[in-house]
């Protein structure tokens, strides 16, 4: 069965293009209806906590699918077949990325780019910004989280003004933002 | 690039970013890549921010997580193959540790509601940190004074934030005319050609 697995996290990270939301149904397929490893309950929540725990989704899923199967070696070995496709096709664009970019007229493609990979991290960035100070019940005016409001403020502005890094702020939010609620 | 540190170094601190980065990402592969733009180009001056965005356009439109693409492609860049295996080992270690944990006490941590409450307010801490990230690469992007790169940027914020459009469309929408613009000047100057000798 672990060889199974080994196979369908490759063919996870072969087809999911476009990150870990591509990766959900794919994953699902594998675990659920192809080779029935988990009940599509059982898969929801592992989908909810992937979503809400640090790290790559489909990283996420991969090590709890395998921890869940079939312990530690499942979890290493589904988290290695979701890299390996990764890991070969990566590499190969990085060294003729790496050997042509320098030319006039791959330097011009790149820059049409750039534009929308900022616009495609601004998105991203607003979609969190939304689960951040609505939380999970939708945005409407009654979800409104002031607490939240109030952290995203102060951390843009330690942001802008102290040049802390990003993992300071993040857990600095977290550790006031707990406090605040624990005394709420 | 700073020449007189060694290669172990240069793994080390390889693996100590992704890892701790790694280690505070929620949600999709954009919100590391602004953590990675953060770290590699404001904190470590590792990378131009050209390039970061350049690695963030390859991750996306190749299969498999970003995150992991993105490791990859930096770690190569940084120290060849054994820099791509430092930076992927740096970003599989913290969700691999943190899930097999929880898969574990799965029930107890889905009732704690004290972990819940962290998970929730550390999310405005991360969107404070894409937009501070996102307000300096847009600055830049205002710099060039194309009207074609800020028309790019409107309109594909429009089409994901607002729209829904998926981020591969709009890469690709983007290369074609990326491509168009690099083609241009080569056709007409052929055109001229193509005058003159008439």
């Amino acid at each position: 069965m672990i060889v199974q697995l080994f196979f369908s996290f490759i063919k996870v990270g072969l087809f999911s293009v476009g990150g870990g939301y591509a990766a959900i149904p794919l994953i699902r397929n594998q675990i659920v209806d192809v080779h029935g490893l988990m009940s599509l309950e059982e898969f929801t929540d592992l989908i909810t906590i992937a979503e809400m725990t640090p790290g790559p989704i489909s990283i996420n899923s991969a090590t709890f699918v395998g921890t869940r199967l079939a312990g530690i070696p499942g979890a290493v070995l589904c988290t290695l077949g979701c890299i390996l496709p990764s890991f070969f096709i990566c590499l190969a664009l990085a060294y003729f990325y790496y050997k042509y970019r320098q030319l006039g007229g791959v330097q011009k493609v790149l820059s049409a780019l750039r534009p929308a990979v900022v616009a495609l991290i601004a998105s991203a960035g607003l979609s969190i910004l939304l689960l951040g100070i609505f939380g999970d019940a939708g945005v409407a005016p009654e979800n409104l989280r002031v607490v939240e409001c109030v952290l995203f403020a102060g951390a843009l502005y330690a942001l802008r003004k102290y040049k802390l890094n990003a993992i300071q702020i993040i857990f600095g939010t977290g550790a006031a933002g707990t406090l605040v609620y624990a005394l709420l | 690039m700073r020449e007189k540190e060694s290669k172990g170094t240069i793994l080390w601190k390889l693996f100590k970013a992704t890892f701790g980065l790694s280690a505070c990402t929620f949600g999709g592969g954009f919100v590391i890549v602004s953590l990675m733009k953060k770290k590699f180009v404001e904190e470590l001056g590792w990378l131009e921010e050209e390039e970061m965005l350049d690695i963030t356009a390859i991750a996306q439109s190749s299969p498999g997580p970003i995150p992991i693409n993105a490791s990859v492609i930096l770690g190569y860049r940084m120290a060849g193959l054994a820099g791509t295996a430092a930076a992927i080992l740096g970003t599989i270690l913290p969700p691999m540790f943190i899930i097999s944990m929880i898969a574990v006490f799965y029930a107890q941590f889905r009732e704690n509601r004290l972990i819940a409450t962290a998970l929730q307010v550390m999310r405005a801490g991360v969107a404070a940190v894409i937009f501070d990230v996102v307000w300096n690469l847009a600055k830049n992007v205002c710099k060039t004074k194309r009207a074609l790169y800020i028309t790019l940027m409107i309109v594909s914020f429009v089409a994901a934030a607002v729209l829904d459009i998926s981020a591969m469309l709009i890469i690709l929408v983007c290369l074609v005319i990326g491509l168009m613009d690099a083609v241009t000047p080569v056709l007409r100057k052929q055109e001229k050609k193509g005058r003159v000798s008439e």
